[in-house]
């Protein structure tokens, strides 16, 4: 079990959020977004401009400055 | 009267259900960020009347953008008697992150879990009985769309309104989270705030600064102030608040929604694979504006043809042998015949296309492609400093600029909505059509797809270069971030792409029936007057007018005193333009087609100047208003006015003097 940054997971890869090193408010929205601790989430496309990941079965776009914040514990 | 507010997630299907319940037609469309003002109707349901009142959507009450404070200002302040919270049924848990909020407010609440349609094409099941007792609240499974369970929903909302509410705390934030939370809120019992106690003690843990604001209001002894001042360092709670939410919310669903094993393949996902794919995507996005443009030409044309034209050619006729036949004064005939016809039905002409335009915009909004257009530009808009999410206001500005600066509302940083503000009026709407269709059928009428595709490309390109050159210098400060959700494709329904058309079509129509016919009728009278001299001419006071601003334009090209006349109309409303032509050049020579004079006055690269003046030049009266009012300064209305006006001039001389060099002429 390891602990990575949201961009470095690949298309199909998918993990448990730890924690979001972002700005007061990004980090905020995103946990009330359902990037909350312990959230599962499944990167879908992670190859240029924003990630597309699925959380509880919905799609979200999440610019890579962002994802390089939010905190996985891969699975 | 008793009020009713609609809450939830954006793109929830809020105002779905509030057009399904009031019979309004606000505008519905699938990509979260539709709504961002309050809207009220008012509906009958056993004999009593209801106000309903629809918002912007929120993810929570700790409103980020301004959208989400108008919304959150409401369920605040606006003191509704019952709040309907509409939750999409496949995406549940996320949606009950706000329901948790609304309950612990101590509103009353009932949830219409919307979208039942989609849950079960995704084999998501609920047992619905269950987790209302869990949450403390009426669940009535819905589908907006289909209008299905309004009646039970109705039902729920009445007798729940006469119910009496009793508050009870229900999450448990963990041990040290709850002592924390009951000394504040035994601090709190004795004052009149207004609010539950508990909520306004969790709301001070989480540091939310109206909470803070209105708890610093009432009167409390230093030792109390201490106490929560405490807690107003504590926003490192807020984060383990949000966990424990979503803990509770897990614990609930977790024995009453259930989801299969594998998740249904959906054919989004097949879609995004191309429309989103790296390379393709813009190019993509790229022939979709252009497709959209040549099967407005093709439909609009080829199809409908001069049907609405020849109408107006019948009716001319018609109105003037009556006023024949009547002995009619010779002025009426001609007011009639230049300016009713030649002027108002210049622009009528071309409802056609306009009514198709629409309908494919309506099409591509309801599809939910109107995300997916976002997040491929968000590389185009980071290497200009901006985010993708801000050119969903711009792709609203081609319908109309009012509502595309409107739409800034959804933006958080300061920085992105003031930009956004400033360059939408480069992005073409709809009732600068008719001009480029008149010049289109003069000199381009084989291309009209491909020249109107350019004219708006070219405007989202200065829009762009401008926000680039305002980031690096009004605003400077960190690019945002880019957050958006992604809605399934729905299949777009005729009845939201009629409505969203008629919205547009009708505004249209009611325009040339009233700014524009008072425009034209005051200019007809500067056209004919003074008595004597060849009316439509130089001479005329119109003609002296325009022959003042003309030497303006003569470096583009277009220094003919009827372009400045229209011109300067068109800050009226930009349909103006082709009206006062129309008007101007039908009493030159009785029956003179526009398109015709038109001809005559320019040539293809003075229409080409023209064309891009009228694009980028000042945009119309209800736009700089609108600017007025979401900057709230008069400084930003005028300059965005001044500008715009400068740019469109100097790109009008460029190409003009560039294409004349080259021999265009
Ligand atoms: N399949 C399905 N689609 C629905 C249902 N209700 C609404 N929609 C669609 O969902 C999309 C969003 O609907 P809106 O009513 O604009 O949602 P909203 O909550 O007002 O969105 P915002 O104003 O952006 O917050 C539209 O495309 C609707 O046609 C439903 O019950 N089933
Ligand atoms: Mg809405």
């Amino acid at each position: 079990m390891d602990h990575l940054p949201l961009i470095k997971l690949g298309p199909g890869e998918s993990g448990r959020v730890k924690r979001i090193a972002a700005g007061a408010h990004a980090t905020k929205k995103l946990y009330e977004m359902g990037f909350n601790t312990g959230a599962l989430v499944q990167v879908l496309k992670n190859d240029r401009g924003p990630l597309i990941v699925s959380l509880a079965g919905n799609k979200i776009a999440l610019g890579r400055g962002l994802a390089d914040r939010v905190i996985i514990l891969k699975s | 009267m008793y009020t009713i507010a609609l809450v939830g997630n954006p793109n929830s299907g809020k105002t779905t259900l509030f057009n399904a319940l009031t019979g309004s037609n606000q505008h519905v469309g699938n990509w979260p960020g539709v709504t961002v003002e309050r809207k009220e109707g008012k509906f009958r349901f056993k004999d009593q009347f209801y106000k309903v009142v629809d918002l912007p959507g929120t993810y929570s009450l700790g409103a980020f953008s301004e959208d989400e404070i108008i919304a959150r200002d409401f369920i605040l302040k606006g003191d509704p008697d019952l709040v309907i919270n509409v939750v999409d049924a496949t995406n549940i848990e996320r949606n009950l992150y706000l329901t948790t909020q609304l309950l612990e407010m101590g509103v009353k609440v009932i949830v219409a879990l919307n979208m039942m349609d989609e849950a079960e094409q995704r084999k998501i099941s609920f047992d619905l009985a269950n987790l209302s007792v869990k949450l403390g609240a009426p669940i009535v499974p819905v589908v907006a769309s289909r209008r299905k369970g309004i009646e039970q929903l109705l039902e729920t909302a009445v007798s729940s309104i006469e119910k009496q509410l009793d508050y009870k705390v229900f999450i448990s934030y963990g041990r040290e989270l709850d002592g924390k939370i009951a000394r504040i809120e035994k601090v709190l019992a004795q004052k009149e705030v207004g609010y539950p106690s508990h909520w306004l003690a969790i709301k001070l843990l989480e540091g939310d600064e109206y909470v803070l604001d209105l708890v610093s209001e009432s009167d409390l002894s230093p030792r109390e102030l201490e106490l929560l001042s405490f807690s107003r360092q504590n926003g490192a709670y807020e984060l383990e608040l949000v966990d424990k939410r979503y803990e509770f919310i897990n614990q609930i669903t977790g024995s009453t929604v259930f989801r299969p094993q594998k998740p249904v393949q959906i054919k989004t996902d097949k879609i995004d694979k191309i429309v989103t794919h790296k390379y393709l995507g813009l190019p993509i996005f790229g022939l979709i504006m252009l497709g959209m443009f040549q099967l407005t030409f093709v439909l609009g044309e080829d199809l409908l043809g001069d049907s609405v034209a020849d109408a107006i050619g019948i009716f001319g006729e018609y109105a003037e042998a009556l006023l024949l036949n009547l002995n009619a004064p010779a002025w009426l005939g001609s007011f009639v015949a230049n300016g009713v016809i030649g002027g108002v039905g210049a622009v009528v002409e071309f409802v056609p296309l306009i009514v198709i335009l629409y309908m494919l915009m309506g099409v591509l909004e309801d599809s939910g492609y109107m995300a997916r257009a976002a997040y491929v530009m968000d590389n185009v808009m980071r290497s200009l400093g901006l985010q993708g999410k801000t050119f969903i206001p711009m792709i609203v500005g081609f319908g109309c600029n009012v509502p595309g600066i409107m739409a800034t509302r959804t933006l958080e940083s300061k920085k992105d909505r003031m930009i956004a503000i400033l360059i939408n009026p480069f992005m073409s709407c709809g009732a600068k059509l008719p001009i480029y269709l008149v010049f289109i059928a003069a000199f381009f009428p084989n291309n009209g797809g491909l020249v109107l595709f350019l004219v708006y490309s070219l405007g989202i390109l200065i829009a762009l270069l401008m926000g680039k050159i305002f980031g690096e210098t009004l605003f400077p400060g960190e690019v945002s971030h880019f957050i958006m959700e992604l809605p399934p494709y729905r299949k777009p329904t005729l009845r939201n792409v009629v409505r969203n058309m008629w919205d547009n079509v009708s505004g249209f129509l009611t325009r040339a029936g009233t700014t524009i016919f008072a425009v034209v009728s005051s200019l007809w009278v500067l056209a004919v007057l003074p008595g004597g001299v060849q009316p439509y001419g130089p001479e005329s006071f119109l003609g002296r007018i325009g022959l003042l601003i003309a030497p303006i334009f003569r470096p583009a090209g277009f220094g003919n005193w009827q372009a400045a006349v229209g011109l300067f109309s068109g800050i009226a409303a930009k349909e103006a333009v082709v009206a006062t032509l129309g008007m101007v050049y039908a009493g030159v020579e009785e029956g003179a087609e526009l398109v015709a004079a038109i001809k005559a006055a320019f040539t293809p690269l003075t229409a080409a100047s023209f064309m891009i003046m009228t694009l980028l030049y000042t945009p119309c009266a209800a736009t700089i208003a609108t600017i007025r009012k979401e900057t709230r300064s008069n400084v930003w209305a005028l300059f965005t006015a001044l500008y715009t006006f400068l740019i469109g001039w100097v790109m009008a001389v460029l190409v003009y003097q560039v294409g004349s060099f080259l021999g265009f002429a």
